[in-house]
């Protein structure tokens, strides 16, 4: 009987082992942050995840459920990648697991995926550690034959990553940092606005612009191209628990309708968000997660 | 005439309102007999067939009286796996105590007079957990259980429908593996019901025997995501039982829903109940709390919301301040009576005929105000309740720095919506042949909220049963 063919699903050790850290590197290491990059034991999700997907992990049992844009997945080893700033108390928690360590769950992919098709020519927008959740979109628009220009930005030199990976992706790669320490002195929205002159009108027809990164330049981005009547793809990170569409924490306004981000996103056309009211819920535990954070001195 | 009920023990509201301590104690061993007396033993018990799985109540309450406490528990685990949670939040009220021949023709719910057969129920369950450490396997059908399976049986959801379904799969001898979108088992008995109805360690121990009994239980896995259902198929799995809840909390379309500190129902109690955000910050997951808390709805969501939100500002130092907000009168309220008189205890305040029309907030996007209508009663709806009718210029305000919004939950289409060739109806819910409760797609079956709507425990394990039956049926042929 097929029984045999089952996937062991089924004892406790192995559960352990499918979330299980494989590999870890600090991307980033400032005085006061740092970018972790780790790879997953996930066979379950990595078979599956989409670019544009994301999980949902605890660290501990009595952590949060938090969601994480999955950045690559190696479906022959099993293995997802994460790529995350220690910001809150959970990631700066994850930063502390290391090679052989296990989350105590992980969950995904969720979300819908990215609408991967032939646009024309795309510019991909990554700012932060949202560069990273822009790479595996990167890949796949250029895999679908599209032109894809990259702008990422950052506030210093120290945390543009990705560069040479994104590299092999685009047709051209533009980089900005606040302090002019690396590439234009100035945002990722200066660049697209020198990019899109002249892109007004039917050549815009063929253009998409993708942005991933904090909701300021996302919602400049929108603004932007919304004025050239560009389409724009955002990727939302409102606050979620537990990513399946239970609960409604990360409902959004879109086109004045209520969406949930985790199931009817994450991504959602930028000109039709009610930016100011996701920023407003994205604060909501700001001075709880402060009070965490330094009651376990993170 | 018959003694009087025995009225079980609880802690005093203001004691237990301190924390979430579970509020109804049970029957200690001679209130329980005691009760178990006053029981006339019909010659042809209309309880049996007020219980949705068909308990065998005159039969087990006859072994109480004879202190056959072991001979009872297997009685009430021939046709219910979980004496202990259903002891605790089966509507009884509706069901076996409104049968009891005590009731009375006509009435719609148990009469004060009818047997406390939860109550029972659950002394029986409670009985069992202390005194059948091992034990809890023990029964009839599961003592033939070998190591060998020749099928196996997959089960999308460990709510009660899926509970209920693998335990009865399992006890003949299939293999089963439960597969949970979440990292703990129990669906809406864990996330929705808080720790003062139901225990998390009742919880746990009822769903041990299942992994005793064979059961695999995989977590973290979100059916339709990770995996499809032919990808079970293929995997090897004979028959699929969806057990999927109804998981999709309705909001009420008005404005200002989105402000901070406007929960779901569903929000609210996952992060209280799951996350156990009232242990914040041993625990990591926030909740909010403030000085005057609202809560929107009538049913028993809504009470558990109150009760919760009244715990977290005593645990706070806040002085308790939480309105129910209900647009129809207290008559037609959705929730178990018990439920009800147990929030009014505690000091929850009830409004009647009251509608929200909008929540305003401040400049931060936090909830400041809600403004209501006044409603009247009118013409009976579909649901033969009276409908609410709102009275113009009737509009009201209050302040308010946390709302809950409890009016009901659809269902989840993230399995559904990637399922060809699976039949749902308008909201979504599963459509099955209510003998078999087998979906349109052969050899999936469903049951529970995900085909009825919004249940009750047991009702979602009746259909579930009636699932079960037709697997084994399928797999054994």
């Amino acid at each position: 009987m097929g029984l045999k063919k089952t996937r062991s699903f089924f004892s406790g050790d192995k559960q352990r082992a499918e979330m299980r850290i494989i590999k870890k590197a600090v991307l980033v290491e400032t005085p006061d942050t740092r970018i972790v990059k780790v790879d997953v034991y996930a066979p379950l999700i990595a078979g599956k995840a989409r670019p544009g997907q994301f999980v949902v992990l605890m660290v501990k049992e009595e952590g949060e459920r938090i969601p994480l844009t999955v950045v690559g997945t190696d479906e022959r080893a099993g293995n997802i990648t994460l790529i995350f700033q220690e910001l809150g108390l959970t990631t700066k928690l994850l930063g502390k697991l290391n090679e052989g360590d296990s989350l105590y769950a992980l969950t995904g992919p969720l979300g819908r995926e990215t609408d991967i098709k032939k646009y024309g020519k795309t510019i991909l927008i990554g700012g932060g550690v949202g560069i990273a959740e822009i790479y595996p979109v990167a890949k796949a628009m250029k895999e679908a034959g599209n032109r894809v220009d990259v702008i990422i930005g950052a506030r210093t030199r120290a945390f543009l990553i990705l560069e040479d990976e994104l590299k092999a992706f685009s047709d051209e790669l533009y980089t900005a940092t606040d302090d002019g320490s690396y590439g234009e002195k100035g945002f990722t929205t200066d660049i697209l606005r020198t990019l899109l002159a002249g892109n007004s009108g039917s050549a815009a027809k063929d253009v998409m612009v993708y942005a991933v990164g904090p909701i300021p330049m996302m919602r400049l981005v929108s603004s932007i191209t919304g004025k050239l009547k560009i389409k724009t793809l955002v990727s939302l990170n409102a606050l979620m628990v537990d990513g399946t569409g239970m609960c409604g924490s990360c409902r959004v306004s879109v086109n004045n309708e209520v969406k949930f981000s985790c199931v009817d996103g994450p991504e959602f056309d930028g000109h039709q968000v009610d930016w100011e009211e996701l920023d407003k819920r994205n604060r909501i535990y700001r001075d709880k997660e402060k009070h965490v954070c330094r009651l376990n001195r993170l | 005439m018959t003694k009087k009920s025995i009225k079980p023990d609880e802690l005093n509201p203001s004691v237990r309102t301190n924390d979430f301590s579970e509020v109804l104690l049970g029957y200690n061993e001679a209130q329980a007999r005691e009760e178990a007396m006053r029981c006339l033993q019909c010659k042809n018990p209309a309880c049996v067939a007020g219980c949705p799985v068909g308990i065998d109540i005159k039969k087990f309450i006859f072994q109480i009286v004879e202190k056959d406490y072991r001979a009872a528990y297997l009685t009430i685990k021939k046709k219910n796996n979980f004496p202990s949670i259903c002891g605790r939040v089966c509507p009884a009220e509706y069901q076996c105590r409104k049968a009891c021949v005590l009731t009375g023709k006509g009435s719609s719910f148990a009469s004060e007079r009818a047997i406390n057969i939860h109550l029972l129920e659950r002394f029986v369950g409670d009985w069992g957990m202390r005194n059948l450490k091992d034990g809890n396997t023990v029964g009839p059908e599961t003592e033939s259980v070998s190591g060998k399976h020749r099928d196996a049986a997959a089960v999308v959801g460990s709510g009660p429908a899926g509970l209920c379904c693998a335990g009865e799969l399992a006890r003949s001898g299939i293999k089963v593996v439960m597969f949970e979108s979440l990292h703990k088992t129990g669906g809406v008995l864990r996330y929705g019901i808080p720790p003062f109805r139901l225990p998390q360690e009742v919880l746990d121990f009822e769903i041990n025997y299942l992994k005793k009994l064979g059961v695999e239980i995989r977590t973290n896995v979100v059916m339709g995501k990770a995996m499809t259902l032919d990808e079970l198929f293929k995997d090897g799995f004979s028959c699929v039982f969806l057990g999927l809840g109804a998981g999709t909390p309705s909001f009420l379309g008005v404005s200002g829903e989105n402000l901070c500190n406007v929960y779901s129902a569903n929000e609210f109690l996952t992060r209280v109940n799951l996350m156990s955000a009232f242990k914040f910050p041993e625990y990591h997951t926030p909740i909010n709390t403030g000085k005057r808390i609202a809560v929107i709805g009538g049913g028993n969501t809504a009470m558990d919301s109150a009760r919760v939100a009244l715990r977290l500002q005593k645990i706070n130092n806040i002085t308790p301040d939480v309105n129910i907000f209900y647009r129809r009168t207290e008559k037609e309220m959705p929730g178990r009576r018990p439920e009800i008189q147990h929030a009014a205890e505690e000091g929850i305040k009830f409004e009647f005929l009251v509608q929200p029309v909008g929540f305003e907030g401040d400049k931060e996007g936090r909830l400041e105000k809600i403004k209501f209508l006044r409603c009247r009663l009118g013409e009976p709806d579909s649901s033969g309740r009276r409908r609410p009718v709102p009275i113009e210029g009737s509009v009201f305000e209050k302040k308010c720095d946390i709302a809950i919004i409890a009016v009901g939950l659809g269902a989840n289409r993230v399995l559904t919506k990637v399922t060809p060739g699976i039949n749902v109806d308008k909201w979504g819910d599963v459509l099955v042949d209510p003998e078999t409760m087998q979906t349109s797609l052969s050899r999936v079956y469903a049951g529970g909220d995900i085909v009825g709507g919004e249940g009750t425990v047991i009702e979602a394990m009746g259909m579930a049963k009636k699932a079960s039956a037709a697997m084994i049926k399928c797999l054994r042929p």
